[in-house]
């Protein structure tokens, strides 16, 4: 970079982000500064330390926290090929060596793997320069390695491959309801907020995030906090391996999203609320920044809403930018303020020290849609079909080996069976419920329901053909624990780097008794000690395979030895291969 | 006299620094040494390791002689005690496995300051360099594990004279306190 061009970028920078210079907008800037130079030049992050008033380490920290965000060098197509485990059945690994074997050679272009990128039901994908790509061809592979040889801008490509499906398989009451804007807004204001927890508390509402905790309750929680200021922010970060349902919601039921966030604000006087959405979904951000812009044209939105003297809300857009933990409440929040997404010690619960240190609700899409919902039809009606401890239904996003993938909405206490019928999964050895950190029910469990008493998911289904490898499958999301691993803690750190490998030793049939003792303990020490959800809750596949399928480890063991596999000869090959190449 | 337990110890990738601090036990290793008979130990001049009771091990495991003796320790002690945190982590050692073996030797052998002659060591006498540095129960099992680095002299004492003893060796949280 020569010196003009580094002026140029510094100056650029400091321009357009000097006017309203926040550091809580941080992350923002880094992603906007990322899609427009395809990476963080140098120039920018002196600029960005001059108006915010931080040091160059603080900025690189969350450059570095974000798998999104590069300051090495401008790629012109970051490639990002999907890979969960639905999109390598899907012949994900396939697609991405025929991409690289077109590009070998080609300068412009990156090639790498990222996490679930929420196109399971339209698998394999990929995301281009953040742009996702679903239904990976080899046809389609070669029209984009023809388009990035030919140096074509990604402006300028055919939207065809753009095309995201938004397929619902089944709808029960809550997608068959159309949203009729304002209409829940004006019942909220008529109620007013006593009554609106009072109808919250009778449906009985829970998070669909997966902890399943009581809305009306955490909504309460909120508002009884003493604070000069409440926020409001829509958990859109669906990181969860397998999970497309919010996918859905924000492409088409925005509307109800919104307006179960503005419902939010009113029963607990906020004024600002965020929607955090995930780096993978950008392609949502501008219709969903159309649809908050024509709600503030309809009142909606803003001041005064509807009419109502001192009812003001708005709602900001913060994009994610390639970090599963972020998913989870607190580090959400420390992502929104701009830091890197490490989860706070809790308590104190975000419901009374969130955003800045003030109450804040944080809510997961499809909780936020059913307030709507609930609003407009009442309780009773959303609360007459479900279980006893779960009412109503609920959206899972089904992909893996079934013949129709796509969003299914059920009634709680549907059992797995039934859903596995419907979705054609009829091989089915087994079905993974709630994504990577789920837990794994064989086929001999069906009779298992949906519900909070049983099987609680926060959404994702993955169905696992008779076909598939569990080891494979566990071995996947190690891999995907590893890299996900926000560090903070040594359990879920250090847990989370063993497996991979001792997983590895089985693939390989080299594991011993003691490699099998090794992985049950540090499952044991991960679920115990670890510090977040994410470390406690990872090894949950695998435990439930040790104890569920012990048949899949001793097929993987080459002796019950007390020592661990090691191979001498394997690990001195690369010394023997250096010493013998070299010329005297 | 009642049979003195036999006892042997050695370093492999390490510094010494862990054997020094069980040289701190002062004079608490006269006490010892009536009680227990030396094998393979820096200590002595004994090469090979023989049948033992308890086996000491400080260092990280760097080459195929490590790997050689630490196996034989595993097979030839009834107890294996690692001590410091090369032994048990991989330690200062394993740095290096942040880099590939091609770099650390250019590094070490061609490229370093001050080095004339350069070539990379290769003769059948010399050990051969893994790709890694692992830690001891990597390629073991271990009995018991003292942390530090090195591990306190009272540490090392306290797990050494219980095992003499014939007891379980526990340590207070105080002993293995380093904030």
């Amino acid at each position: 970079m020569s010196p003009e061009q580094a002026q140029t970028i510094f100056e650029d920078t400091r321009q357009r982000f000097a006017g309203a210079a926040d550091d809580t907008r941080l992350l923002q800037y880094l992603v906007d500064i990322q899609h427009r130079y395809h990476f963080i030049p140098p120039p920018a992050i002196e600029a960005l330390q001059q108006i915010l008033h931080l040091t160059r380490a603080q900025i690189e920290s969350v450059i570095d926290f974000y798998s999104f965000l590069h300051s090495d060098q401008a790629i012109r197509y970051r490639i990002l090929f999907s890979n969960n485990i639905t999109d390598r059945w899907a012949g994900s690994a396939a697609m991405m060596q025929r991409l690289t074997v077109a590009l070998h050679g080609c300068e412009d272009a990156g090639i790498a793997l990222t996490a679930c990128s929420g196109l399971c039901d339209q698998g394999p994908s990929m995301l281009i320069n953040g742009r996702a790509i679903g239904r990976l061809t080899p046809s389609r592979i070669d029209d984009i390695a023809a388009l990035i040889l030919s140096g074509v801008e990604l402006e300028d490509w055919p939207e065809s491959l753009f095309m995201i499906d938004n397929v619902i398989q089944r709808s029960d009451r809550q997608l068959a309801l159309s949203c009729q804007p304002a209409a829940a807004l004006r019942r909220a204001i008529e109620l007013g907020p006593d009554l609106i927890l009072q109808t919250l508390n009778e449906s009985g509402l829970r998070g669909r995030g997966g902890a399943g905790f009581a809305t009306a309750t955490k909504w309460s929680l909120c508002r009884q906090a003493s604070a000069d200021q409440r926020f409001i922010v829509c958990n859109a970060d669906e990181g969860e391996p397998g999970t497309f349902k919010d996918r859905l919601l924000l492409a088409q039921y925005a509307d109800s999203v919104i307006e179960g966030m503005t419902i939010a604000a009113l029963t607990v006087s906020a004024r600002r609320g965020f929607i955090y959405l995930r780096g993978e979904y950008r392609f949502l951000l501008e219709p969903l920044q159309a649809d908050l812009q024509r709600r503030r044209e309809q009142g909606l939105l803003g001041s005064a809403i509807l009419g109502q003297a001192g009812f003001d809300f708005d709602i900001e857009i913060h994009l994610g930018a390639g970090a599963y933990i972020c998913g989870e409440e607190s580090a959400l929040i420390e992502s929104l303020e701009g830091k890197r997404g490490i989860p706070r010690i809790r308590p104190p619960f975000p419901v009374t020290h969130g955003y800045l240190g003030q109450p804040t609700i944080v809510n997961n899409v499809e909780t936020l849609f059913s307030v709507e919902r609930i609003l407009q039809k009442g309780a009773k009606w959303f609360s007459e079909i479900g279980t006893e401890q779960s009412r109503s239904s609920r959206l899972i996003s089904i992909s893996g080996d079934c013949e129709e993938p796509g969003v299914y909405e059920y009634p709680f206490g549907v059992s797995l069976r039934q859903i596995v019928q419907d979705c054609g999964g009829s091989d089915a050895q087994a079905v993974q419920m709630a994504g990577a950190a789920g837990t794994t029910v064989l086929a001999r469990d069906f009779d298992r329901c949906l519900s909070f008493e049983d099987l609680a998911t926060g959404g994702s289904f993955m169905v696992i053909g008779k076909q598939r490898s569990l080891l494979d499958m566990l071995q996947n999301f190690a891999w995907f624990f590893r890299h996900e691993s926000c560090g903070f803690c040594t359990p879920c750190r250090i847990g989370n780097h063993l497996l991979p490998e001792l997983l590895q030793r089985f693939a390989e049939a080299q594991a011993t008794g003691h490699d099998l003792r090794q992985l049950k303990d540090i499952a044991e020490t991960m679920h115990r000690s670890s510090f977040c959800g994410l470390g406690s809750s990872a090894p949950t596949a695998l435990s439930d395979a040790l104890e569920q399928s012990p048949e899949i480890f001793t097929a993987g063991m080459a002796s019950s030895s007390d020592n661990p596999a090691f191979d001498l000869s394997a690990a001195t090959r690369e010394y023997r291969t250096i010493t013998e190449t070299e010329s005297w | 006299m009642a049979h003195k337990l036999k006892i042997a110890s050695t370093s492999l990738a390490g510094c010494f620094g862990c054997h020094m601090s069980l040289l701190d036990c002062d004079e608490k290793i006269i006490e010892l040494l009536q009680q227990v008979e030396l094998s393979r130990s820096p200590l002595c001049d004994i090469k090979q390791v023989a049948d033992c009771d308890i086996g000491i091990i400080e260092g990280a495991v760097a080459n195929s002689e490590n790997v050689e003796v630490i196996r034989q320790f595993r097979a030839q002690c009834k107890t294996l005690v690692v001590l410091g945190a090369c032994a048990l982590n991989g330690g200062i050692p394993a740095l290096r496995n942040q880099y590939s073996l091609a770099e650390c030797l250019q590094e070490s052998y061609i490229d370093g300051m001050g080095l004339e002659n350069q070539l990379i060591p290769q003769d059948e006498d010399l050990p051969e360099i893994l790709d890694q540095v692992y830690p001891v129960q990597q390629l073991v099992k271990v009995d018991y594990a003292l942390p530090g680095c090195p591990p306190r002299a009272d540490m090392i004492w306290q797990c050494l004279s219980a095992l003499v003893a014939g007891q379980q060796p526990e340590l207070s949280s105080e002993l293995i306190r380093y904030d």
